[in-house]
């Protein structure tokens, strides 16, 4: 339907950027947060950007507000600056608890916070360094890494073989196994979740990252699915006449369908990806070690030890998690689309 | 269908010919990782769930043999009752409202606007955010003290107020409007009609002036709630946050839009249909089947909604009104350590899920068209 009168397009156009506006505003709001000190999120009414900050003194003026550290070892405190002479700057700082007192300080002791606190992110990410002895995000990211490769690796190559061999040989039987391929993908996964961890209790997996990518090498109906429907769709001439020039099953596979189905298996290795970056429940159940945490799961964890105070800390650590997704998505945008749509549409 | 090759079915299994043979073997070679998770991650762990939900099992002591006790039990589980409360009261108001969204949206971007590719973008970007990013994030946005949405909500007061006051004044006029234009499409009834709506309108406003209720409406305050912490705000919270990811549908969606096929447009036009009979004539129904599988899987993703609960309402906070269903069977199976119980639950869920697709499937046999194009 083309939309014909231009009062029409107005009203969709404003409808659009209405809903536009209400779709972006929390990840707009989520990094805005992300880059204001503590003070300014608690503030009302709230500001949409951080700006700098101000402190007020003992003669009930305000002053900017800087950073402090009065020894190397000691951590920054902020500090109303009242003026500035050369390499000397006037301070008032609070000496045991509530009592001020003005001091000439070298400049070199103080610094002006960027009004846009990009170094929350580094808070963030470096936060509990000590206590563990390695960089929780670092870390994290690393596991997830090392899972969704391999969890990717395992998906396209065992669903790629199973929907050969259910899309272009055929064999007596074929399509009663694969209507109960089918089938497995109506049980849901909490009537599996018991027992699939017993099982993997046997094997004395839990505590490691195998349970969460072995089975993607076992395949899954979904993907089988959608790959077989990919495969069918090739014409049959193309292994016809590579038979006929002797190849066997397993190099049909590899040079002729394999390099024809990228687009298919791109879609699955990209929709993989974002199931296991986005994963909870997996890594809740399996992973008990802290070293072993995924970035989505840390995530959790930092939450619930900050028991969410400083906000700005905490959505920085959200958009560090989001951030790779959305990239992600930019990057493959076309491959996305598609294979939600066929997903989607095809049942 | 695509032709196959070697398409002459086996007669007798048993006497297969050397290509069938050697066909059987490959394929068998190609499927075994299938075999083996099919038989190891599904059929074994099948059948060990029916066994465990027949026992006492706490994964630390081998399972012991207790009957239908498990689900005797849950018969009369106070706890489940409320989860399976909450999951359906969650579930009916959260996808008809996720599928009606999906759908304008799909519709507004399916009218052959300016920078739909971006448009699109932008609903589809929250879908993208990981659930426990969505948690925490949400957790933010709605904090009694200083989340944004409270604030806005307060300072949407006034306006709201000035709005409904404009909507009282002007809806007699309309409504007069239209009954005279429905009644005979005759202009000096449309003005007579219309005339008599305004002296209405003012009217109304003047007789709420004299009660009291317009000058509480210029100054009205909205009272926020604290929605997570609120027994009845916590899922209105929770549908809202659920609508905000419902960009994934309006992808598929619009795809299915755009496979309407044009010609049945362009009949309805010759026939004089207007927008809206156009929308229930046409699209609706060439759209129904996409739509019947989207609510299918939302209400598969529904009865398995964890993450987001489990992070933002722990134990289903506030006073159990927020557990629902796949948090209470994580809990029993793993915090717990009721294994057999959880799969019991498991098996009630599975027969809910079903149910509730077969109604669906049921319900809508007479409206869903397939084929088509």
């Amino acid at each position: 339907m083309e939309a014909k009168s231009p009062f029409a397009k107005v009203v969709i156009h404003g409808l659009l950027v209405l809903g536009s506006v209400l779709f972006l505003f929390p990840l707009i709001w989520m990094v805005s947060t992300s880059v204001k000190p503590v003070s300014q999120t608690q503030e009302m009414p709230p500001r949409m950007f951080p700006y700098a900050e101000v402190m007020d003194a003992q003669d009930g003026q305000s002053y900017p507000a800087v950073f402090f550290r009065e020894t190397p070892e000691e951590a920054e405190k902020l500090v109303a600056l009242l003026e500035r002479r050369g390499e000397e700057a006037r301070i008032e700082v609070e000496v045991a608890g509530i009592v001020k007192e003005q001091r000439w300080v070298p400049a070199t002791a103080i610094r002006e916070p960027p009004v846009w606190r990009w170094e929350n992110y580094i808070s963030a990410i470096t936060y509990k360094m000590e206590e563990l002895g390695y960089i929780p995000f670092v870390r994290y990211g690393k596991n997830t890494l090392y899972i969704a490769i391999l969890s990717v690796l395992g998906t396209v190559l065992s669903n790629a073989l199973v929907a050969y061999g259910f899309a272009r040989i055929m064999w007596p039987g074929r399509n009663v196994a694969f209507a109960v391929t089918i089938a497995t993908m109506m049980i849901p996964f909490p009537v599996l979740m018991v027992p699939v961890y017993v099982i993997f209790k046997n094997l004395g997996w839990i505590g490691t990252p195998k349970p969460l990518w072995v089975p993607a090498f076992l395949g899954s109906a979904f993907n089988i699915f959608l790959l077989r429907q990919f495969f069918m769709s090739l014409p049959f001439e193309l292994s016809d006449a590579a038979k006929i020039d002797g190849c066997s099953e397993f190099r049909i596979f590899r040079d002729v369908i394999m390099p024809l189905a990228k687009p298919a298996l791109a879609v699955v290795a990209l929709f993989n990806f974002m199931y296991v970056w986005n994963d909870f429940l997996g890594p809740l159940i399996y992973l008990t070690d802290q070293k072993t945490y995924t970035l989505a799961y840390g995530l959790q964890a930092y939450q619930s030890q900050h028991g969410g105070t400083p906000w700005p800390l905490v959505m920085a650590a959200a958009s560090i998690v989001v951030l790779p997704v959305i990239i992600v998505f930019f990057l493959a945008q076309k491959t996305f689309i598609q294979g939600i749509t066929v997903t989607g549409m095809k049942n | 269908m695509p032709p196959m090759p070697h398409s002459v079915p086996p007669k007798r299994p048993s006497g297969l010919t050397r290509v069938q043979k050697q066909d059987l073997r490959n394929a068998m070679l190609f499927i075994s990782p299938w075999i083996v998770g099919f038989v190891g991650l599904m059929a074994y762990p099948i059948v060990m769930s029916i066994y465990y939900s027949l026992c006492d099992f706490s994964v630390l002591q081998a399972p012991q043999f207790v009957g239908a006790a498990n689900y005797r039990e849950l018969a009369s589980d106070d706890v489940f009752r409320r989860a399976m409360s909450n999951t359906f009261v969650y579930a009916a108001a959260a996808i008809p409202l996720g599928i009606v969204l999906a759908f304008i949206i799909a519709m507004l971007l399916n009218t052959g606007v300016k920078g739909m590719a971006v448009y699109r973008t932008i609903f589809f970007l929250p879908s993208l955010v990981p659930a426990i990013a969505m948690g925490i994030l949400w957790l933010w946005i709605f904090n009694g003290k200083s989340g944004i949405l409270n604030y806005l909500v307060q300072s949407a007061s006034r306006p709201v107020g000035w709005a409904t006051l404009g909507l009282l004044l002007i809806s007699p006029l309309f409504l007069a409007w239209f009954l005279g234009r429905s009644l005979g499409d005759d202009g000096k009834l449309c003005r007579w009609g219309a005339l008599a709506g305004a002296v209405a309108g003012f009217g109304l406003v003047g007789l709420g002036w004299k009660v009291g209720w317009i000058g509480s409406l210029t100054t009205l305050e909205l009272n926020p709630p604290s929605w997570l912490s609120d027994t009845f705000w916590v899922k209105p919270a929770f549908i809202l946050m659920s609508l905000w990811g419902t960009g994934h549908a309006v992808v598929i969606y619009l795809a299915g839009l755009q496979n309407v096929p044009v010609h049945l447009y362009e009949a309805a036009d010759l026939d004089g249909a207007n927008w809206w009979e156009k929308t229930r004539n046409v699209t609706v129904p060439m759209m129904s089947p996409v739509i019947l599988f989207n609510g299918i899987m939302a209400i598969i993703g529904t009865f398995n909604f964890f993450a987001i609960p489990f992070v933002m309402a722990p134990g289903g906070q506030p006073a159990r009104s927020a557990y629902f269903l796949a948090v209470n069977l994580f809990d029993n199976a793993f915090l717990y350590l009721r294994m057999g119980y959880a799969s019991a639950m498991a098996w009630i869920l599975f027969l809910i899920v079903f149910l509730l697709t077969m109604l669906a499937m049921k319900l809508s046999e007479k409206h869903v068209h397939y084929g088509g194009s």
